[in-house]
């Protein structure tokens, strides 16, 4: 069956099967390898992306779900390299293997556009269904309140500034 | 995945139409994708009514009720202004089901409907009663997570959040189908094993599940669960309470195959609006008292002790400890 989305701002018209799942034509298809294939059963988080600005599970939708949709991965966060949640992630060292992180940040990346200066039990709340085994999630949830910060603009700026 | 026939319904004619020729329906696919994948349901149908944009609507009715539509997903449902305080079971249930991404697809219906998460049953290496074959693995193999309750051979627990605060709260489940709107009883909605092995619901594959009719939402209620993680993790025990101005509902989850309707506890507790400690552990031992653990599971019936205690208690707006 043809289907069209558009995944990270490109539209893409596709002929898949019915039972393609859209992990699998995101990755396969596509080779946007962010999203992963962790648990393939809805548990880990690891095949998280945002599909009209909602997480979503992409191992348990159909690519034919998905059709006329709004689909977005971590790729289309850093165009003009990482972003202030990214850099953020960064500075707190806040992931070790790294399979969650893409999954995490788009996590936080929705919370952040719903609410910008999220409280960390929205934070805690927001990220619950990524999980991380290396880190504890301790530095997860204080980099993404370092950017959640009402102050962060002065930090921006300093970061630019060196550069 | 074994190939199947995808078919898009445009409006609900569309959708009775591919039912009555036996597909499927698939809503947010949260369930369907993983036993498709696993070949557990191997259906070669499936209608998507994703189109169906006035079955995710979730309002008012004038007179103080609720309807909720049957696509409407549970972070739809959680988000409803003022939920909490209009129906705080139902606020408690919704946005404690698993994950935020599985939360913004799961819907409603899709969540009543929902296949138990028996391992067995979810591995199509294991041919078990429910499959249609002649015997239950739960017996002799892994069965903490499986009925604390009488039920037939097949040992599953009803895997959904949701149903126990509707049936708790006498909700009606309205369908659409070949004769036109039905409407079950949620109470009567779901049965045990001893009666149907195969299927959870008495819905007949023709029907489509439309929307969760609320004519009165209880005066108080309440909804806890008792997991080992507290994330996307499955309840272990839970228990919905509802005082509807007369009389308690209480309702145990995910403890037996179908929502577990507290009887004697009910009864136990006729005349009284408001509980103190005593009377809540009392209704809950009443609760419990016919419970028929398995091998590894007497664990549980304490914690579904807790479950009902804590709920009543939460319900009269006391912190339980
Ligand atoms: C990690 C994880 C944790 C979870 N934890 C919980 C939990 O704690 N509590 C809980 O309750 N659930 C839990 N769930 C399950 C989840 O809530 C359900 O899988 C989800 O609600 C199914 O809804 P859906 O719309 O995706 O249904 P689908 O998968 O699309 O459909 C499920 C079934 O319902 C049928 N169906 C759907 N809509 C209709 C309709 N309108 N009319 C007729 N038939 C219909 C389908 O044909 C199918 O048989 C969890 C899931 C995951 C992945
Ligand atoms: S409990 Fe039911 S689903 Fe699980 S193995 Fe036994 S018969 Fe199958």
């Amino acid at each position: 069956m043809k289907i069209q989305f558009t995944l990270n701002g490109t539209p893409h018209d596709l002929e898949v099967e019915p039972s393609d799942l859209l992990i699998d034509v995101v990755r396969d298809r596509l080779g946007i390898k962010s999203p992963k294939r962790g648990c393939g059963k809805g548990d880990c988080g690891a095949c998280t992306v945002l599909m009209n600005g909602r997480s979503i599970r992409s191992c348990l939708v159909l690519a034919a779900e998905a059709d006329g949709q709004d689909l977005a991965t971590v790729e289309s966060l850093s165009a003009n390299g990482p972003n202030d949640l990214q850099q953020a992630l960064i500075r707190r060292n806040a992931f070790q293997c790294g399979y969650c992180a893409p999954g995490v940040i788009l996590a936080a990346t929705e919370l952040l556009a719903r609410q910008p200066h999220p409280s960390e039990e929205e934070i805690r709340e927001a990220i619950a269904g990524n999980l991380c085994r290396c880190t504890g999630y301790e530095a997860i949830i204080d980099a993404v309140r370092d950017v959640a910060k009402p102050t962060r603009k002065p930090a921006r700026a300093r970061k630019g500034a060196k550069r | 995945m074994k190939p199947f026939d995808y078919a898009i319904a445009e409006n609900r004619a569309g959708a009775l139409a591919a039912l009555q020729q036996g597909y499927r329906v698939l809503a947010g696919g949260v369930d369907l994708a993983d036993l498709l994948k696993e070949g557990v349901e191997p259906h070669d149908r499936l209608v998507s009514i994703d189109a169906l944009d006035d079955l995710r609507a979730i309002e008012r009715t004038e007179d103080g009720g609720l309807r909720l539509g049957a696509l409407a997903t549970l972070a739809g449902i959680a988000a409803f202004p003022d939920l909490p305080r209009l129906f705080p079971a139902l606020a408690e249930a919704a946005s404690n089901t698993a994950s935020p991404e599985v939360r913004a697809r799961a819907t409603l219906a899709g969540n009543l409907l929902q296949r138990p998460r028996c391992w067995y049953y979810r591995s199509a290496d294991f041919p078990c009663l429910k499959k249609g074959g002649s015997q239950c693995y739960a017996w002799a193999g892994e069965n903490a997570p499986h009925s604390i309750f009488p039920s037939g051979a097949c040992r599953i627990v009803h895997p959904s959040s949701l149903a126990p605060v509707l049936v708790a709260a006498g909700a009606e489940i309205v369908t659409d189908g070949p004769d036109g709107e039905r409407r079950y009883r949620a109470g009567e909605f779901f049965v045990n094993t001893d009666r149907d092995p195969i299927n959870e619901t008495v819905l007949p594959q023709n029907e489509l599940v439309v929307r969760v009719d609320l004519d009165e939402l209880p005066a108080r209620s309440a909804y806890i669960e008792l997991k080992e993680r507290q994330v996307y993790d499955w309840p272990l025990a839970s228990c919905a309470a509802a005082w509807d101005g007369s009389k308690w509902h209480i309702v145990l989850g995910h403890v037996a195959p179908l929502p577990w309707r507290a009887v004697a506890a009910e009864e136990l507790l006729q005349g009284h609006a408001d509980l103190d400690e005593a009377l809540a552990e009392r209704a809950a031992e009443a609760a419990v008292s016919d419970a028929q653990p398995m091998s590894q599971n007497a664990f549980r019936v304490r914690w579904a002790r807790a479950a009902v205690r804590r709920a009543l208690l939460k319900a009269c707006g006391k912190e339980p400890v």
